[in-house]
């Protein structure tokens, strides 16, 4: 397949106000990517997501988008871009007085001419796909943790994206429901051919799933490395890459072992 | 590639082995392709020795998530109809992904369906009871959580007090000064009408003075102060329910009246009087700037107010703005703390603080002032 970035982060610098989150950061997406952002807490996985899906400015440097910087396009085409994202937030994101059904529609709604009809249809496969056939009518509080974060992915690819964007998917999620979620993505973003970017600092997650990756430092504040995790968790010149990929103990074999990609 | 004068089509012909629904051309979004309504029909139309349904398609074949919709819901169909649904010979990621989406077969139970009106009614008639019984238990927690304050024996975090008076007491002078000003100018209006009519006005002063300590004073300060700290008191204790903070505060072994409520509803009770003072003095003020626009001048208009109100008409006011402040405190605490874990839930308590609070505060005016006439104060 031939490569072609998605995404390219060129000497991004992020802040909040006068207080510096990462600095000089340089990495590209490439299309078909299961693309992790990781590194441990409080060193600006999140911040840095919220820059590539255009929700904060950087301070310096540029984020291309299918070569075109997201921040300087006029409304309009900014819309355009982000018709083809999908997102799921940290805690689902989704809209507490409507029904699922009603959550899915607002992308639905907001972008396509689709007959009632049309649209009950698509979004009853919608949430078929993440295994929630039948909760139409149900209110996200109706439902467990794990049912909301696939609601929320049900919204997220309700426009069939070609980028998909996750923070922390598995966050307070039980191993069983995390996995099964990873294996969800996994097997959306391969038949739909979507690019997917996920922040995680769950090693499992990261070693099932992930085909390329970059790590954030808090201590020095930039990128420490960048590649497949599980050549990092052997190769990286950094010990601290390392030992944060093998959980503090480089002697154990990481979960979920290599080769475990269907 | 593909040809761009492909158009979406889809034939459906019957051999032996049952029914095949053969799909040509560009099926995604843009193409508008038919519906699964449609399809199905097609495939009814046709009668095979097998009933069973298989899918193909053409070399051509663009899809999207929308021919997806459509195969889920004949799928669906096929289902419930025991007709078996081959989808073998479409694209592979179609395959997987019509796979995914019929994994799960066994639709949940339907959510409740929404109540008949009787039942809505007696649900109303009981919410206004609960209400009453909730209102009362919540009077009572805070009155023993004020007790157990004034023995010493609390755990209000005192040092959320200064901040509460803070934010209810200097940061509300704008607001409070210029509502009262107008109220003052509309008592002093009103009244010189009238007046003037005997070559009374004035009187004029009497009546705003009256008007301001023992009425308007209280009421629109109390009105400000509902809309103003009753509605934050509820969103805050709101959020932190959504944000289990209040769980947290009750399994530390805190009460959350004792913990959240007393600081809220002192700093108010301590911080209402000295607004409603505050209010009379600028509602006299402005009612003093209309009078001085009818040949009333600011020395007579300050001899009458001062001749015509007495202590005991200040007092009277300012009790009622003590009672006032509890309730506004108690509306928005208690809707805050019984609200729900979700946005709309935490807007729903708001919006409840603040009706709330202002329906106590129009019956107990009322109740106040029959019980001051019978009194004779």
């Amino acid at each position: 397949m031939a490569t072609e970035s998605v995404i390219e982060v060129r000497d991004l610098t992020m802040r909040y106000g006068s207080r510096l989150i990462q600095e000089n950061l340089n990495f590209s997406v490439q299309r078909g990517d299961i693309f992790v952002i990781m590194g441990g807490s409080g060193c600006g996985k999140s911040t840095l997501l919220k820059h590539l899906i255009g929700l904060s400015v950087p301070a310096r440097g540029q984020i291309l988008v299918n070569g075109e910087d997201f921040f300087t396009a006029s409304p309009d085409r900014q819309t355009a871009i982000r018709r083809n994202w999908g997102i799921t937030y940290q805690r689902g994101g989704l809209f507490s007085d409507l029904t699922l059904a009603e959550n899915v529609a607002v992308p639905l709604q907001q972008y396509t001419e689709l007959s009632q009809a049309e649209m009950a249809e698509l979004i009853s496969y919608k949430l078929a796909l993440v295994g929630l056939h039948g909760f139409e009518d149900y209110y996200p509080s109706e439902l467990s943790g794990g049912m909301q974060k696939r609601a929320a992915l049900a919204r997220a690819i309700a426009l069939d994206p070609e980028l998909l964007f996750f923070d922390e998917p598995s966050a307070g999620l039980d191993p069983l429901s995390s996995r099964r979620l990873d294996e969800l993505i996994v097997q959306l973003s391969e038949s739909m051919g979507g690019t997917v970017v996920i922040v995680t600092h769950e090693l499992a997650s990261i070693f099932s799933i992930a085909n390329n990756s970059v790590f954030l430092d808090a201590e020095t504040r930039t990128q420490l490395d960048y590649g497949n995790p599980r050549e990092l968790l052997y190769h990286s010149r950094y010990p601290l890459v390392r030992h944060f990929l093998s959980r503090g103990g480089t002697d154990n074999p990481p979960p979920g072992s290599p080769g475990d990609r269907p | 590639m593909t040809d761009r004068d492909e158009h979406t089509s889809f034939t459906v012909t019957a051999d032996g082995d049952g029914i095949v629904l053969h799909l040509k051309g560009d099926w995604t979004s843009a193409a508008a392709p038919p519906g699964a309504a449609a399809l199905r029909d097609a495939c009814q139309s046709q009668s095979s020795p097998s009933g069973d349904w298989r899918v193909s398609s053409a070399a051509d074949f663009r899809w999207d998530s929308t021919v997806a919709s459509r195969l889920f819901a004949l799928a669906l169909y096929c289902d419930r109809q025991d007709i078996a649904f081959d989808t073998s010979a479409l694209p592979d990621n179609l395959q997987k992904l019509l796979g995914l989406a019929t994994a799960v077969k066994q639709p949940p139970a339907p959510p409740a369906p929404p109540p008949g009106l009787a039942a809505q009614l007696k649900a109303a008639m009981h919410s206004v009871q609960d209400s009453a019984v909730e209102f009362l238990a919540f009077l009572g927690a805070v009155v023993l959580a004020l007790g157990a304050t004034l023995l010493g024996r609390s755990q209000a975090r005192m040092r959320d007090l200064l901040y509460f008076i803070e934010q209810c007491g200097p940061k509300a002078i704008g607001i409070v000064a210029l509502i009262s000003v107008l109220v003052g100018m509309i008592l002093a209006y009103l009244g010189a009408v009238q007046l003037s009519n005997f070559g009374a006005e004035v009187y004029v002063a009497n009546l705003v003075a009256l008007g301001m300590v023992r009425e308007m004073g209280p009421l629109m300060t109390a009105v400000i102060m509902a809309g103003r700290t009753g509605a934050a008191y509820a969103a805050q204790l709101g959020t932190m329910q959504s944000n289990e903070e209040i769980d947290a505060i009750t399994t530390l072994g805190l009460s959350p009246v004792e913990y959240l409520v007393v600081p809220r509803l002192l700093a108010l009770v301590l911080v209402m009087p000295l607004l409603v003072i505050f209010a009379n003095i600028i509602g006299l003020a402005g009612g003093g700037l209309v009078a001085a626009g009818m040949d009333v001048n600011i020395a007579q208009f300050i001899d009458q107010a001062r001749s015509s109100v007495t202590l005991g008409d200040i007092a009277t006011g300012l009790f009622k703005s003590l009672v006032f402040a509890g309730l506004i405190a108690i509306a928005g605490c208690q809707a805050g703390l019984a609200s729900g874990r979700t946005s709309a839930a935490v807007g729903n308590a708001t919006t409840r603080a603040v009706v709330h609070a202002i329906v106590y505060l129009v019956v107990a005016d009322a109740l106040l002032n029959i019980i001051y006439n019978l009194l004779g104060v």
